[in-house]
């Protein structure tokens, strides 16, 4: 086990790594950099010689030097925890990352958590109840779940929220809660305003969670073993949870780790349409600039936190499952 | 299972009746002509099937069926809400064909609200194939014909609303269909040819060929997608013609599915090896070539189709997230991704919500197709039910 934990931090290494790789490329592919960019709106906005005031920056930033040389300033500063400046907002990255990334990972934990604690039940109700109207009417539901998108519902939502409630829904705390320093009342707060959020992104994950749970345990349940569990005469529900619903979960592990990169595309995506205070939007207006440190970073940051999702699943799933560890 | 050719004169188009004619009590069908025979027996699927060909028919003929071009501006009626045609007029009178009121726009001098009311003074009726703006069917053929309107130059016909500059949505949902439900299909083309190629080739060789298309496969995969979407996107310079974003956006879409594609038909691949006719193909001397091409490829035939209509709203999603940001297609192409892109923010959405039509056509869309995918995995699985 202790083995099996090793090679998949090794292996998760070194993805990083080549991850990193493929981060600073993507960022830096574009034409100029965020220097041309700058000097262009600088223009616009009728400042005359913004290419020289500019020079001095390029060098400063160290924007011409060899691709090579600019990755291994970037590479080696960030493993240091040193992720830059922004050349927007003329701040350490760190500082403005602050609150984002944390709100991000409760928002994809969030989403995980609720997601298998409503898909769970109706999966098992589902199919133990084959057929009747519940199923049915589950069923559909889940079906229109997983093709509608989240953003789009999103839109929808704010729409609808405006007509009938009265209030627009968007961000996840009240006026003026963000900047209070951390406590119970903030998080009862963020509480109240996570739960939308929270449907929607989790909204497809669940409905597929729900397809497949009722999927796999009709196919346990004409199992042998269950049958004999019967005979002895247990109760409905002891068949059901201890034996039937133990084993329909194992497979479901496995798609933990690949639940974790869509639950955290889909909540970028949804934060920039709701205007929540995660990463989505901050990465968003670092995209559209070119504020290549800010991108990257947060891109970076990203793609660890999935590696550190997926290790963490594969371990739930080798725990679980032993014949994964002798692979 | 392999289509027989060895036998011409086992026809398998010839009809029931003709076997039943010549005497014979059986009837051969080819493996096609089954699938379709099982597909029919989902309703939903044909429901999704009949919705996508009228969108299609929709996106083929959009020039012809909208009212006027995407670029016809009514610069007096911007933002107009919905003005569906009536068959009962303000008086109750009861008209068989159906009219448009002019409408009168108002705007509040305080909130600088933009109000409409109907104009009762006269009655405007609905024509079909009305000359109006020219513009080529195709790409092709010139006509200034379209399929409904008001046939008076000043009197717009807003079915589906105005949008900021006065521009018919009809039209421009219309227009922009095209681009949305194409690049989907091309996109796919593209991520199967990669996928389909490279998954077959990493499971028949295995071993290190197999190690490397997985591992890269697996990076893409770790990296968070739309993040990583949106910065390629970013990344196409801004001096690209829009036809050159169109398919820059369908190369960036495609490379990052080819992935899951590919890992499926590796699967498939590696339980086919083992099969006894490609053993036997070897030790008749067949090439791995001609063992990938005229064995594996075909008897994956049926997978791929599944896997890549089920890829599609994927795409048609990705390209409607990417314009929605900003990210994808640009002026003068439009989409329906771009029309949403003007129903972002709350503000626009209270005042004008029919701005968000496009939304609804795009889960119809995609609702559609997994439909019809869903119905294909039942249909081209030979012990299905």
């Amino acid at each position: 086990m202790v083995n099996f934990i090793v090679r998949r931090f090794v292996h998760a290494l070194f993805l990083l790594f080549l991850i990193s790789i493929v981060v600073f490329v993507v960022i830096d592919l574009p034409p100029g950099d965020y220097l041309t960019s700058r000097a262009a709106e600088l223009e616009r906005q009728g400042s005359q010689n913004a290419e020289l005031q500019l020079r001095g920056l390029r060098e400063r930033y160290g924007l011409d030097r060899p691709l090579i040389v600019r990755y291994w300033l970037w590479a080696s500063n960030f493993v240091q925890g040193d992720f830059g400046e922004s050349f927007e907002y003329q701040r350490p990255v760190k500082d403005l990352i602050g609150d984002s990334l944390l709100l991000t990972v409760i928002l994809s934990v969030s989403t995980l958590i609720m997601s298998w604690v409503i898909a769970i039940p109706i999966g098992v109700y589902s199919a133990t109840h084959k057929y009747s109207l519940l199923d049915q009417i589950f069923t559909g539901v889940s079906f229109v779940g997983l093709a509608i998108p989240g953003f789009l519902l999103a839109l929808i939502l704010m729409v609808i929220s405006v007509y009938v409630f009265g209030v627009p829904i968007g961000g996840l705390f009240s006026a003026g809660m963000d900047k209070v320093p951390w406590g119970i009342p903030k998080i009862l707060d963020l509480l109240k305003h996570l739960w939308i959020p929270v449907l929607l992104v989790g909204l497809s994950g669940t409905a597929e969670l729900i397809r497949i749970m009722r999927g796999n345990l009709l196919d346990i349940m004409n199992q042998q073993y269950v049958q004999s569990a019967h005979a002895r005469g247990s109760s409905a529900r002891v068949v059901t949870w201890k034996h039937g619903v133990r084993m329909a979960i194992n497979p479901l592990i496995s798609l933990i780790g690949l639940q974790l990169p869509s639950i955290l595309s889909g909540s970028i995506i949804i934060s920039i349409v709701l205007s929540l205070p995660t990463t989505g939007p901050l990465l968003y207006r670092a995209l559209r600039v070119q504020d290549m440190y800010f991108a990257g970073s947060f891109l970076m940051l990203l793609s660890m936190m999935l590696l550190i999702g997926n290790f963490l699943a594969d371990i739930a799933l080798a725990w679980v499952d032993p014949r994964i560890t002798y692979q | 299972m392999i289509v027989s050719k060895s036998n011409p004169t086992d026809s398998p188009v010839e009809p029931v009746q003709a076997n039943v004619a010549a005497g014979k009590d059986w009837v051969s069908l080819s493996q096609w002509q089954l699938i379709w025979r099982r597909f029919k027996r989902s309703r939903i699927a044909l429901v999704g099937g009949i919705v996508l060909a009228l969108f299609y028919f929709g996106a083929i003929f959009a020039n012809f069926l909208a009212p006027y071009d995407i670029s016809t501006r009514f610069t007096d009626q911007i933002y107009a809400p919905p003005n569906l045609p009536r068959f009962v007029d303000d008086q109750g009178n009861f008209s068989l064909q159906p009219f448009v009121y002019k409408m009168k726009q108002t705007i509040n001098r305080d909130t600088l609200e933009i109000a409409y009311a109907p104009d009762f003074a006269q009655r405007y009726p609905l024509k079909f194939f009305v000359k109006g703006d020219p513009y080529k069917l195709l790409g092709l053929i010139p006509s200034d014909i379209h399929f409904f309107g008001t046939g008076e130059a000043d009197v717009p016909l807003f079915v589906f609303g105005s949008d900021r500059q006065g521009r018919d949505m009809v039209t421009r949902v219309l227009i922009g269909s095209q681009v949305s439900l194409t690049l989907g299909l091309i996109g796919v083309a593209i991520g199967l040819i990669l996928g389909s190629t490279l998954g077959v080739v990493s499971g028949y060789f295995g071993g290190l060929v197999d190690d490397l298309v997985q591992r890269f496969a697996e990076l893409l995969l770790v990296i968070p997608q739309i993040p990583l979407w949106m910065a390629l996107a970013a990344i196409l310079p801004v001096t690209w013609s829009s036809l050159q974003v169109y398919f820059g956006i369908t190369v960036i879409l495609s490379l990052l599915t080819w992935g899951s594609l590919a890992r499926q038909i590796r699967g498939k691949t590696l339980a086919m090896r083992e099969e006894g006719y490609v053993l036997a193909a070897r030790a008749a001397g067949a090439s791995h070539w001609w063992i990938i091409t005229r064995h594996l490829l075909p008897n994956n035939a049926s997978h791929i189709i599944v896997v890549a209509t089920l890829a599609i709203p994927y795409m048609i999603l990705g390209e409607t997230a990417l314009s929605f940001l900003g990210l994808g297609i640009r002026a003068p192409m439009t989409s329906w991704g771009v029309l949403l892109e003007e129903a972002q923010n709350v503000q626009t959405l209270i005042f004008y919500p029919w701005l968000v039509i496009p939304a609804i056509l795009v889960i119809l869309a995609v609702l559609g197709f997994n439909f019809v995918g869903d119905g294909l995995r039942d249909a081209v699985d030979p012990y299905s039910r």
